[in-house]
């Protein structure tokens, strides 16, 4: 397994998790907006693999990936995207997210594929531990990591159900609902990390609902990490001929709340 | 794929396993958000199953409120005009609501108020769907949202009044094209963020495990009593079943209860939209492959990147691009015959079970017919036929005059 992601998590403060869906608004414009993200401070990249039935999203992500998807954007293209990310920035992790479906139409070399272009893991929303056999062999033995989810609803009894082949980190997923939404109350979420620690050495990010500096910075004082990403694409909707700029501010926003938060 | 000379010697009416698969198809693949309550539906499935008093009234329900059995009718006149087989139907047009979903809501919605659900929440494409649950939610006095896709509100606008009328909110979703399959993507996201008092009645046998065995089970009351009727007035089973297919959950609710009789052929029939030869159609299984959406693994219509695309058929509940996962795995065993209708065929079968028999189909059904018209051909006076009659064509005189040409 590469160590990319522990690195990123090993720091005595709490990791920045940068979304982004690839190929939004076009594959020509993510190499310059997954810099910016990198120069900005962002410890861990998620790149979003767009796909035209986003179930757990909300309407920012929802429109990123239907900008991807009428740009050209395939998972093809993704791989390649990632690739060359991985070229120009050998530490970084970077983890591809998204749904089943395209993974499985790639067929059964995505796992490979994804290894080779330097992706570190991967996380498959619709895809719960019930179904893990449907894809999560091949990606151990690609050495990927396979990231997965837990929420309020994942009560004390199922925990070990979800964190059983989970590995690179836990994504707390901080309220019931879909991306971009509501947010929770530190407190509850500072309770849920403690509850998942109690269970499981790897770190806690937390996502969904954390916009500005200030929840980014509240959340990076009860958990390992904070993941952003409905903010970001919210960016480069309305950044659409030259997003990277406006992205690299927020996100720099983000990145020294953080710091200074812990 | 299985070899379909390699079909299960055991009963056939025995999945999904437990883990809700049928072959390679269904599964639960949600997001860990839902997962739980998934998990408790089936719990309390089970606990519903074995308990006498939900059965009862469940019967009761459908005798005295649905208006079931429903007649099983000697199509005679179709049957002297196509000159071959002769043509039962199962008359589930009959019911209240005018079509078979309501089997399915008065199931679910007993299911919801076992569980504590406090209010109810449910797709729809062509409003039928809609209007059932609507119905069952104002029988049983729970408040209900119906997520409905713009386009679909705009070109089914009786439907929707009469939501409205049974006090139903209806939810514009304008996200995607608007129509089922994002209406769809927009309840289960409204599902993730109201999962402590919200019951998801899904329309059809689809969606993640136990929905497309619970669905089937309930529409089962066409197969059970039409098995019965033709016994009792032929004294013996058909020769061929006949239904038509957009998520299935009136073929299967025929089907089920015959899997077993191996002499028995079964046809389902999807809708060829425009033709199979280009995109314009809703045929899963001719024109799709294996794939996830929705909460199961089964026939999608897709791209090669694993995109979905949007079905096409004159009939909007047909228009969608997924079938429920026991259908594609009685299609990979061979058990069931997958056939299909084109709109014009459609149309064509549309007018002719008017003028033969004065019934006036949904368009849905009427795919069913024109097939029931090509295999009743070419069989013999002294075979059988049932085809589903699973819904009445009121809300389609618009959509059909427009398509003759006609205004009114």
């Amino acid at each position: 397994m590469t160590d990319r992601l522990s690195a990123a998590f090993a720091r005595n403060r709490a990791a920045l998790v940068a979304f982004v869906t690839a190929g939004d608004p076009s594959p020509a414009h993510t190499p310059a907006i997954l810099d910016a993200l990198v120069d900005a401070g962002a410890d861990v990249i998620e790149l979003g693999m767009p796909f035209t039935d986003p179930m757990a999203d909300g309407p920012a992500i929802q429109a990123g990936s239907i900008r991807a998807l009428n740009a050209g954007t395939t998972l093809k293209r993704t791989l390649r995207i990632a690739g060359d990310f991985r070229a120009r920035h050998p530490k970084t992790p970077l983890i591809l997210m998204g749904y089943l479906n395209p993974v499985l139409a790639y067929g059964s070399a995505f796992a490979a594929d994804a290894a080779k272009a330097g992706v570190d893991g991967c996380i498959l929303v619709d895809l719960p531990p019930e179904e893990h056999e449907e894809v999560g062999p091949a990606f151990r033995d690609a050495g990927l990591h396979f990231i997965r989810l837990a929420t309020p609803t994942t009560n004390e009894a199922r925990l070990p159900t979800v964190l059983n082949g989970a590995s690179g980190f836990l994504y707390y997923v901080s309220v019931a609902g879909v991306t971009g939404t509501a947010s929770a109350a530190t407190t509850d979420v500072g309770d849920a990390v403690a509850r998942i620690k109690a269970h499981s050495d790897l770190p806690v990010a937390v996502g969904f609902g954390i916009r500005t500096p200030r929840q980014a910075a509240a959340i990076a004082r009860v958990a390992d990490g904070v993941v952003v990403g409905s903010a970001i694409v919210d960016l480069i909707g309305e950044n659409p001929d030259d997003p990277a700029p406006a992205v690299h501010a927020y996100v720099q926003s983000l990145s020294e709340a953080i710091r200074d938060a812990t | 794929m299985t070899n379909p000379n390699s079909r299960p010697s055991g009963s056939l009416r025995a999945g999904p396993d437990e883990r809700g698969h049928f072959g390679q198809f269904g599964g639960r693949y949600v997001a860990e958000t839902l997962m739980p309550l998934i998990l408790e539906l089936e719990r309390e499935y089970r606990r519903a199953q074995a308990d006498p008093a939900f059965q009862a009234e469940f019967d009761d329900l459908m005798k005295h409120y649905v208006g079931r059995p429903s007649p099983l009718y000697f199509a005679e006149r179709l049957t002297d005009e196509i000159g071959g087989a002769r043509i039962y139907l199962k008359r589930d047009e009959l019911n209240h609501t005018g079509a078979h979903k309501v089997n399915n809501c008065i199931g679910q919605i007993l299911l919801a108020r076992r569980m504590g659900k406090t209010r109810i929440i449910a797709e729809t494409g062509a409003g039928q769907h809609g209007v059932a649950t609507a119905t069952v939610c104002a029988r049983f006095g729970l408040p209900c949202t119906i997520f409905m896709g713009a386009e679909d509100i705009r070109r089914q606008q009786p439907n929707v009044f009469r939501m409205k009328l049974l006090g139903a909110e209806i939810v514009s979703v304008t996200a995607g094209r608007g129509t089922l399959k994002d209406a769809m993507n927009e309840a289960l996201r409204h599902w993730v963020a109201r999962v402590e008092d919200t019951f998801y009645i899904i329309g059809t046998a689809a969606g993640p495990h136990p929905y497309p065995e619970l669905v089937r089970d309930f529409q089962s009351v066409i197969g059970t009593e039409a098995r019965a009727q033709i016994l009792e007035r032929e004294g013996r089973l058909p020769d061929a079943l006949i239904a038509c297919i957009g998520g299935g959950s009136n073929a299967i609710g025929l089907f089920h209860p015959f899997l077993d009789d191996r002499d028995v052929r079964i046809i389902g029939v999807e809708a060829a939209g425009r033709g199979l030869d280009g995109d314009e159609h809703a045929a899963s299984l001719a024109g799709g492959k294996p794939g996830v959406l929705h909460g199961n693994k089964t026939f999608l219509l897709q791209d090669g990147d694993g995109q979905i695309t949007e079905g096409h058929s004159i009939s909007a509940g047909l228009d969608y691009p997924g079938i429920g996962p026991e259908h594609s795995w009685l299609h990979d065993i061979g058990r069931v015959d997958y056939m299909s209708a084109t709109d014009e065929q459609a149309l064509d079968a549309f007018q002719l079970l008017c003028r033969t028999e004065g019934i006036i189909p949904a368009l849905e059904p009427a795919h069913a017919i024109h097939v029931v018209r090509e295999v009743a051909a070419e069989m013999s006076r002294d075979q059988i036929i049932i085809a589903n009659l699973c819904g009445r064509g009121d809300k389609d005189i618009f959509t059909v005059a427009d398509a003759l040409g006609v205004e009114i």
